[in-house]
């Protein structure tokens, strides 16, 4: 099927199931792996292909800032970075 | 008055849940301000005494967590859901199949939402499942045969049921004349015959192309099988066996912000990494609370966490989360330790026994608890 070529009408960020997720800026990246102490290959990975960041425009090596909802507090925040596979 | 509390208190690192939850019952108690600042106080310390301590083995406790009650699971895989009688796979074949990361799940199915209009009315009930649930050709015909002497295929439609699933006879036609192209269909008395393209290759051929011809989808989204109407409140739903998340999601009268397939892999693969967390959290909920069993969603959510951690969904299993270990020996821990340490000598590894199986092996104290930390001594004299 020719289902790649076709626009998808669907909006992933809208699915209960997606948190939003939110591209850090460079400065607010070196300030969250100055604060744990970690180089970003420590963070949990997203891959770059990854559907919920598509309309992000993120790069390899941008870190991205999801916003959950947690079931025991509330909402957490949680990082990955961009990565390849 | 409170706002100030709760704004100090959540730069401490408290969660805003349990600010709110206290400041509410402050003020639904009428507590004066230095006791709502006692409340606080205590709020801080319980929350600070809860916590998990750096260095405490939680993988171990988890691990403990889901052992002792899936001893308790029922093994039998099959049930029937309630009143729609879709078959599910529960108890410990599920939870299995869930943290080993199984490619496909053994019943797969889909929790398909309506948009408004459509999910209070039962009248637009069969349109829709007729637009959703795939008809093969198989289900439309009353017979099928081969002509040996002809090499040819001899079908005859059940024009009863065409009739009730609305498809009309030119499109059947149709697409049977594009599946294997070149495929030459003509009618013959109530019947039609087909001719298969390349005459040569004898009856091993007529008969494969047969399956083929049965296989064809005619209408509706492949890999759906059934779909059942289920009343949820006073909304309308739809459970379907079989997944197609991806084409389903498409369709316009489904509400596509609540839809969900059971299949974590079809997850990752249409709404990304953080849904198939969710997902697998979701999923191991319901089996476990299916079961009448309570396990902490804090050990599910770490589970879900531990599988994802690296941008796709890797099990529990020696080709899943244990091939990422670092060390050698705590791979050959695992599973398959020949293989393990044969592959590491050749390429020459070194192992830097950071983690634990590998000192327990080697007689050393584990980097765990109180053996995690390690001691910052000044020497006597030696002043700056």
């Amino acid at each position: 099927m020719s289902a790649k070529e076709e626009k998808s009408k669907f909006d992933v960020t809208t699915h209960k199931f997606v948190p939003k997720h939110i591209k850090l800026s460079e400065e607010d990246k070196l300030k969250l792996l100055e604060k744990y102490n970690i180089t970003d290959n420590q963070l949990p990975k997203i891959i770059k292909s990854d559907p919920a960041i598509q309309h992000l425009a993120a790069n390899v090596g941008d870190v991205i800032k999801i916003i959950r909802k947690s079931p025991t507090i509330g909402e957490t925040e949680y990082f990955r970075l961009v990565a390849n596979v | 008055m409170t706002d100030a509390l709760v704004k100090e208190y959540q730069v401490k690192g408290i969660p805003i849940t349990l600010l709110k939850v206290a400041s509410e019952e402050s003020a639904r108690k009428k507590l004066t301000a230095k006791q709502t600042k006692k409340v606080f106080q205590k709020l801080e310390d319980k929350y600070m005494f809860a916590k998990i301590h750096p260095g405490e083995a939680i993988g171990v406790i988890t691990a403990e967590s889901f052992g002792e009650p899936g001893t308790q699971m029922t093994l039998r895989t099959f049930h029937f859901a309630g009143v729609a009688e879709v078959n599910v796979t529960l108890g410990l074949p599920r939870l299995i199949e869930l943290f080993d990361a199984r490619k496909l799940p053994s019943t797969p199915l889909m929790e398909i939402y309506l948009k408004k209009p459509y999910s209070k009315d039962e009248k637009y009930l069969e349109k829709i499942i007729s637009k959703i649930a795939a008809v093969g050709l198989s289900n439309i015909l009353s017979e099928i045969a081969i002509n040996l002497l002809k090499s040819t295929i001899e079908f005859k439609l059940n024009k009863k049921r065409m009739r009730e699933l609305g498809i009309k006879e030119e499109v059947v036609i149709k697409t049977i004349k594009e599946s294997p192209k070149g495929t030459e269909v003509t009618p013959k008395n109530d019947r039609y015959v087909v001719t298969p393209k390349n005459q040569d290759g004898g009856l091993p051929v007529v008969y494969l192309l047969k399956e083929k011809i049965k296989a064809i989808k005619i209408k509706g989204i492949k890999g759906i099988e059934q779909v059942l109407p289920k009343k949820v409140g006073t909304e309308i739903m739809l459970i379907a066996s079989g997944s197609n998340l991806k084409e389903v999601l498409e369709i316009d009268e489904v509400d596509g912000t609540r839809t969900i397939s059971n299949n974590i892999f079809e997850v990752e693969k249409i709404l990304g990494i953080e849904a198939a967390r969710h997902a697998i959290m979701e999923e191991a909920e319901t089996v476990i609370k299916e079961q009448g069993l309570d396990i902490d969603i804090r050990h599910i959510m770490f589970m879900a966490d531990l599988m994802t951690t690296h941008g796709t969904i890797k099990g529990i299993t020696r080709s899943g989360i244990t091939s990422e270990k670092e060390s050698v020996l705590a791979r050959a821990s695992f599973e398959t330790p020949i293989k393990h340490l044969i592959n590491a000598s050749i390429t020459g590894e070194t192992d830097y026994l950071n983690s634990v199986v590998e000192n327990v092996m080697l007689n050393q104290p584990i980097p765990l608890g109180t053996g995690l930390p390690g001691l910052v001594t000044k020497l006597k004299g030696k002043k700056k």
